[in-house]
């Protein structure tokens, strides 16, 4: 009985040190993501020479993803239609998609897709990518040839996904509401004039510089928080293994918690 | 002159080097030998300033390298090179951009002043003919030579080689071994090297240290390695099965 007791205990006292091991751990990796960040704004004076890095993370990150990018933003684009269009046709209110459509795509969808799609395509990459140099002790040459990581590695990553992320979200957003065109000429009755006019009609340049505004904040959390996990991998291929699924796992965390606040500032949540 | 004085290193629990001290002079090839594990790799990393000793200090030319800031780093850094273990080539580098990496970074000289001196580098480890090969696409000895040359590219004073003969066949590890003590008799270079290839070790050593489990166990000349009455040493550098060593 006491042994079963004693054992009872020592799991319990496991338990409480490995939660605590890992908020430490959150701690320490959160702190190392917000000085990732800010030298990395220290290392843009250097944006222009490391141009055709930046060009060719463009390339991996954005046009590669391209493809995906068409196919969420269309079909999303169509689902969300079908979805608002079917219930208001009922009302004879069809009218109303295509405010809804860009309403939502500007304000919400189109920054949160693509930082979704990039974060499965870019950010994983860029994980694997710099957890596997870390552990093949590729950084810890740099350091020794006096060259910052920071600089050479992640600044370029970062830019690049500054850039691509806002234009991929247009591009989304474009190719979204284009969807609900689509949906709404085949099954609502709306012609494609009718459509877009009324999308013209219902542009607020407040939701396009929201919009963008969150993309450029969700590109600064998926690359940095990806590059600070390949950073600290440990431990061979497993290591990297796990970098990229706990990179891959918090940036969607923070997209949506960070999403969030962003909206509630702009269009006054409850907090 | 290279000082270790009293090291002592601890990863979680397990404590990797337990006050290690050593000293090594300007011009000297210093070779370390020990099992896998022991802590070889580790003292290295103390050295280039990679790893903060939990107690003890590491001074290179009488400068504290532990705790240095960084610009200080940079500047002792300046004085070494260090042969990674796995070579650690930057992998989307071919072989000649990996070695022109220092040059180009820190803008050491012209267009063509760096291609000149990459070459050479290239050709003294004949490796002229993988200068436009990716890293990807050659064998772990050629890596490792690649790794070698860029490490000798600014002329170091120090080098650090972490097992610069595993991995190559014998007429390339003599190779290696001649490089090193070439750039000791001509360029007065100071070596550090980690191995566990005996004959590599009495080839190229001014002295040796055996690290068991995070400790100094022997050190001396060649000679004296070789005739020590140390049981532990005796074990490893015949590389019986049976002895006090556990395997
Ligand atoms: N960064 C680290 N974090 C945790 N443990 C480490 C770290 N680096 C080394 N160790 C541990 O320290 C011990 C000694 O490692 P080290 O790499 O110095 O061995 P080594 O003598 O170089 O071995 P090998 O010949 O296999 O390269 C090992 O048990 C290793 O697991
Ligand atoms: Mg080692």
């Amino acid at each position: 009985m006491k042994e079963i007791i004693r054992n009872y205990q020592s799991d319990i006292y496991g338990m409480f040190s490995s939660v605590g091991e890992k908020m430490l751990y959150q701690i320490k990796f959160s702190g190392f993501t917000l000085i990732l960040i800010f030298n990395t704004f220290i290392q843009l004076r250097y944006a222009f020479s490391k141009r055709r890095e930046i060009v060719k993370q463009m390339y991996v990150s954005g046009v590669k993803s391209m493809l995906v990018c068409s196919i969420v933003a269309l079909f999303g684009g169509m689902i969300l239609s079908l979805h608002s269009g079917v219930e208001l046709k009922k009302w004879g209110q069809q009218d109303v998609v295509p405010i809804l459509m860009i309403n939502v795509m500007n304000k919400e969808m189109g920054a949160f897709l693509t930082a979704i799609i990039l974060t499965a395509f870019s950010g994983a990459a860029m994980a694997a990518e710099i957890g596997t140099m870390k552990v093949s002790e590729e950084i810890d040459a740099l350091e020794m040839m006096s060259i910052n990581p920071v600089k050479y590695i992640v600044m370029p990553r970062i830019v690049s996904m500054m850039i691509m992320l806002p234009t991929l979200s247009i591009y989304t957003v474009v190719l979204g509401v284009f969807g609900g065109a689509v949906v709404s000429y085949f099954q609502l009755g709306l012609t494609f004039e009718d459509y877009y006019h009324r999308v013209y009609e219902s542009i607020w340049v407040k939701d396009m510089y929201v919009g963008l505004l969150k993309s450029l904040v969700f590109a600064i959390i998926i690359s940095s928080i990806s590059c600070a996990n390949g950073l600290m991998a440990q431990n061979g291929a497993l290591g990297v293994g796990r970098a990229t699924r706990i990179s891959v796992v918090s940036s969607y965390l923070m997209v949506l918690i960070i999403g969030y606040f962003i909206t509630s500032l702009f269009y006054g949540g409850f907090m | 002159m290279i000082e270790v004085r009293n090291i002592s290193k601890r990863f979680g629990k397990v404590v990797v080097l337990d006050d290690v001290s050593l000293t090594i002079e300007n011009g000297e090839t210093f070779v370390i030998i020990g099992q896998s594990g022991a802590g070889k790799t580790t003292i290295l990393r103390h050295i280039a300033g990679f790893f903060d000793p939990d107690s003890g200090d590491v001074l290179i030319d009488g400068v504290k390298m532990n705790g240095a800031g960084s610009g200080k780093k940079r500047l002792l850094r300046e004085k070494m090179g260090f042969l990674f273990q796995s070579g650690a080539l930057i992998n989307w580098l071919n072989v000649k951009e990996n070695v022109a990496l220092p040059l180009v970074e820190h803008k050491l000289g012209t267009k063509t002043e760096i291609d000149k001196i990459v070459d050479e580098k290239l050709s003294l480890l004949q490796l002229d003919d993988a200068a436009d090969k990716m890293p990807s696409d050659i064998s772990g000895g050629m890596k490792k030579r690649v790794g070698l040359a860029r490490a000798i590219v600014r002329n170091p004073e120090i080098i650090l080689y972490d097992e610069p003969t595993s991995g190559l066949d014998p007429v390339m590890s003599a190779k290696i071994d001649e490089l090193i003590l070439r750039m000791q008799r001509e360029l007065g270079v100071t070596s550090v090297v980690v191995t566990h290839d005996m004959e590599s070790a009495y080839r190229i050593a001014d002295r040796i240290a055996m690290l068991y489990r995070g400790s100094i166990i022997e050190c001396g000349t060649p000679d004296q390695i070789r005739g020590s009455v140390n049981p532990f040493v005796r074990q490893f550098v015949e590389g019986k099965l049976t002895g006090p060593i556990e395997v």
